[in-house]
């Protein structure tokens, strides 16, 4: 098993025809995703890859019963996307889009809110990688090679630093029950600890490695999920030690605002739940195979 | 995006916020002019910079004559302010804005924020206004009242109503704070703001709520939609180096250390510097070149890193997945050649053919450092950095 995403998920590329989207989704099909339609207004009827191209999300589900969205529309447009993927009936989304307005968020996320519990679409992202389980599908714009299929789950806001723990951990032989991608945006689809829950209840996944960085609370949430409520071991790495208070570091939610939002009171604070929290960003591959070794005798 | 005080204001008064009469000078005497045109005999003349801790900082000055006000603005224009805010290299003064003095009683504090918890827009206010909000949270956090806008319907009135009782607003001044508040709001939800503040709000001698101070912060990614708001953009204000990355699509953040840094992704540049300094050197800045490390973007960033004086030694740390390494490495090597650095040049490469890509390194001829993970690579450029320092400090001493 794997979380999200695996090899019956049934794909719908929002924004296919786009030059990004394109290539991302050539990429996908190559890795064997079950890429079934692609959604842009006023393209119905054309194909992308073979991909059928459809006018609306409506009709993309009930032409191809696709369940999961990615979407690769741009700033302006992508909040109405998410929220056409939410009212189509599509079970997962990811967003990768990179500089939604955040008030457009909060409208996306308070208007997915509108759907009961049982039929409500679960977001990740905006401004994120995607989402791997490997070997059975990748959604999103990560290079699959570096994934082993395994048992560890990622979760991280940054892409680069995700792919880091992947290719560290492959090169120690372990591989990865899914990685998602959270995003870098102050206000997005699921944090930490929605994800952490996910992983908790996932029986192939045993250990879970989780990247974070300053700003915002979402790694102080996790750890007092993880303290009171995970089984399962969690390593944490948090990026952004040496940045400065008040300065927006590239992604627009890494801001230190609040207090316990700078990267060493987050370490304090995951490391007090009972956290083994990386040192630095070259020994993530080490610390979690020295935690499995321990779990393992 | 940060505005002038007189531009918030201008914007507030739009949206029904009462604020003082003033005028905005760009020379002491149009400051003294523009006193006589507003009229009255009590001015505060105050330093347009984007900036808190005015001030503290003799940005703001009580004057009381046209005399006055020229000196006071003598002595601001042109000048760089240093708040507490600001570091210490200070925001320039080229604008000063010109108020009638009001008398006034009580003070509010009054901030609207994006709340990441309850991902809604959040109001924070507080009857202990004049102070900063930290400083407020700290010594009178029972005074603080916080109130979240459920986004379908905006702010309700019973809300607002229920703020201004809450900070023992004079009944008779309610509904002013009510509209007061929505003006707020309204201003926020429609120019995507990031942040609204007034600070003080305040209830004047003659019975009215007016804002003396007001700060607002934009969406960088909403201005798209807010041409207007676009061109309050203000360059003084900002670092020339970042406003130069900014205009050309690169997210870089100077900082005051001797190792520059180009990395892609922004989580692992935040990475890089924190493994710098565990390595026992100072990052000389933030810099995220982007998912596409094009050699053109590669030399880009060479020359942004470069044109801060205090570099000295620079680490490329790029992780390939669908670019290739060797594809990188042909753009490092193109970038030093077109255009040679004189510090030495640590390259830390990972992902896709990573021995390609060490080999055309190796190959290039140049005098690049080599590295296999970024703690190495952090290592070899401070031992680089310091090696570098010595044989400059010897090279004086034989001079």
């Amino acid at each position: 098993m794997s979380i999200f995403l695996d090899r019956a998920s049934r794909v719908v590329v929002q924004g296919i025809t786009g030059r990004m989207a394109q290539f991302h989704t050539k990429d996908m099909l190559e890795y064997g995703t079950n890429v079934v339609a692609g959604v842009v207004p006023g393209k119905g009827g054309e194909t992308v890859f073979g991909v059928p191209v459809f006018n609306t999300m409506k009709e993309a589900v009930a032409a191809t019963g696709c369940d999961t969205s990615l979407v690769f529309v741009p700033p302006p447009f992508a909040a109405d996307s998410i929220m056409e993927a939410a009212d189509s009936g599509i079970r997962y989304c990811v967003c990768i889009t990179d500089g939604i307005p955040a008030q457009d968020m909060i409208r996306v996320k308070r208007y997915m809110m509108r759907y009961p519990r049982e039929r409500r679409m679960v977001l990740t992202g905006p401004n994120c990688a995607g989402t791997i389980s490997p070997g059975k599908a990748l959604l999103g714009i990560m290079p699959g090679h570096i994934y082993l299929a395994g048992n560890v789950g990622i979760v991280s806001r940054s892409g680069t630093l995700g792919y880091e723990a992947a290719q560290q951990l492959k090169d120690r032989g372990i591989g990865v029950s899914t990685s998602v991608g959270i995003g870098g945006d102050p206000i997005n689809g699921s944090s930490f600890r929605d994800i952490l829950e996910r992983f908790e209840a996932d029986p192939d996944t045993h250990i879970v490695c989780m990247i974070g960085e300053i700003g915002g609370p979402q790694e102080a949430e996790a750890a007092e999920y993880i303290q009171n409520h995970m089984t399962k071991p969690v390593i944490a790495y948090i990026a952004g030690l040496t940045a400065p208070k008040g300065r927006t570091m590239g992604h627009a939610g890494a801001i230190i605002s609040a207090f316990g939002e700078s990267a060493s009171e987050k370490v304090e604070i995951l490391t007090a739940a009972g956290v083994t929290v990386a040192e630095n960003p070259s020994v993530i591959g080490e610390t979690v195979a020295r935690v499995m070794a321990k779990r393992a005798a | 995006m940060d505005i002038h005080e007189y531009q918030a204001k201008e914007i507030l008064a739009k949206f029904g916020v009462a604020v003082p009469a003033g005028a905005l000078a760009y020379s002491p005497e149009q400051a003294a002019y523009r006193a006589r045109e507003l009229g009255g005999n009590r001015w505060i003349v105050k330093a347009q910079v984007h900036a808190g801790g005015r001030g503290k900082a003799g940005g703001v000055k009580l004057c009381n004559s046209e005399h006055e006000i020229q000196d006071a603005t003598n002595g601001m224009f042109g000048r760089k302010l240093v708040t507490h805010q600001t570091g210490p290299e200070g925001k320039g003064i080229y604008r000063v804005y010109v108020e009638s003095a009001v008398d006034f009683g009580r003070e509010i504090y009054l901030g609207f924020v994006l709340d990441r918890t309850s991902q809604r827009v959040m109001i924070v206010a507080s009857s202990e206004g004049g102070m900063e909000i930290e400083e407020i949270s700290e010594k009178r956090p029972e005074s603080i009242v916080r109130s979240t806008v459920e986004p379908a319907v905006g702010l309700q009135e019973f809300q607002a109503r229920e703020i201004a009782y809450a900070l023992g607003i004079p009944a008779a001044l309610t509904q002013q704070m009510v509209r007061t508040l929505q003006g707020c709001y309204r201003a926020f939800r429609d120019l995507d703001a990031t942040m609204v503040e007034i600070n003080p709000l305040v209830i004047t001698a003659d019975n009215r709520i007016l804002a003396l101070d007001a700060k607002m912060t934009f969406d960088g990614n909403a201005l798209f939609r807010h041409p207007q708001i676009a061109e309050l953009r203000d360059k003084s204000q900002e670092d020339p180096r970042e406003s130069r990355a900014a205009d050309r699509g690169l997210a870089y953040i100077g900082l005051s250390g001797n190792i520059g840094c180009i990395v892609n992704g922004a989580g692992l540049a935040m990475a890089t510097m924190d493994t710098i300094k565990l390595a026992g050197g100072e990052p000389a800045n933030f810099l995220d070149i982007g998912g596409g490390a094009t050699p053109e973007r590669v030399a880009k960033a060479f020359r942004l890193v470069m044109s801060d004086k205090n570099v000295q030694a620079v680490l490329v740390n790029i992780f390939a997945g669908i670019n290739r390494c060797d594809w990188v490495a042909e753009g490092v090597v193109q970038a030093l050649k077109a255009e040679p650095v004189d510090v030495p040049v640590i390259v830390r490469l990972s992902g896709t053919n990573v021995e390609e890509g060490q080999k055309i390194l190796a190959q290039s001829g140049l005098p690049i450092i080599r590295a296999n993970t970024l703690m190495e690579a952090a290592e070899r450029a401070v031992t680089a950095w310091q090696n570098d320092r010595k044989q400059n400090a010897k090279m004086r001493a034989v001079q």
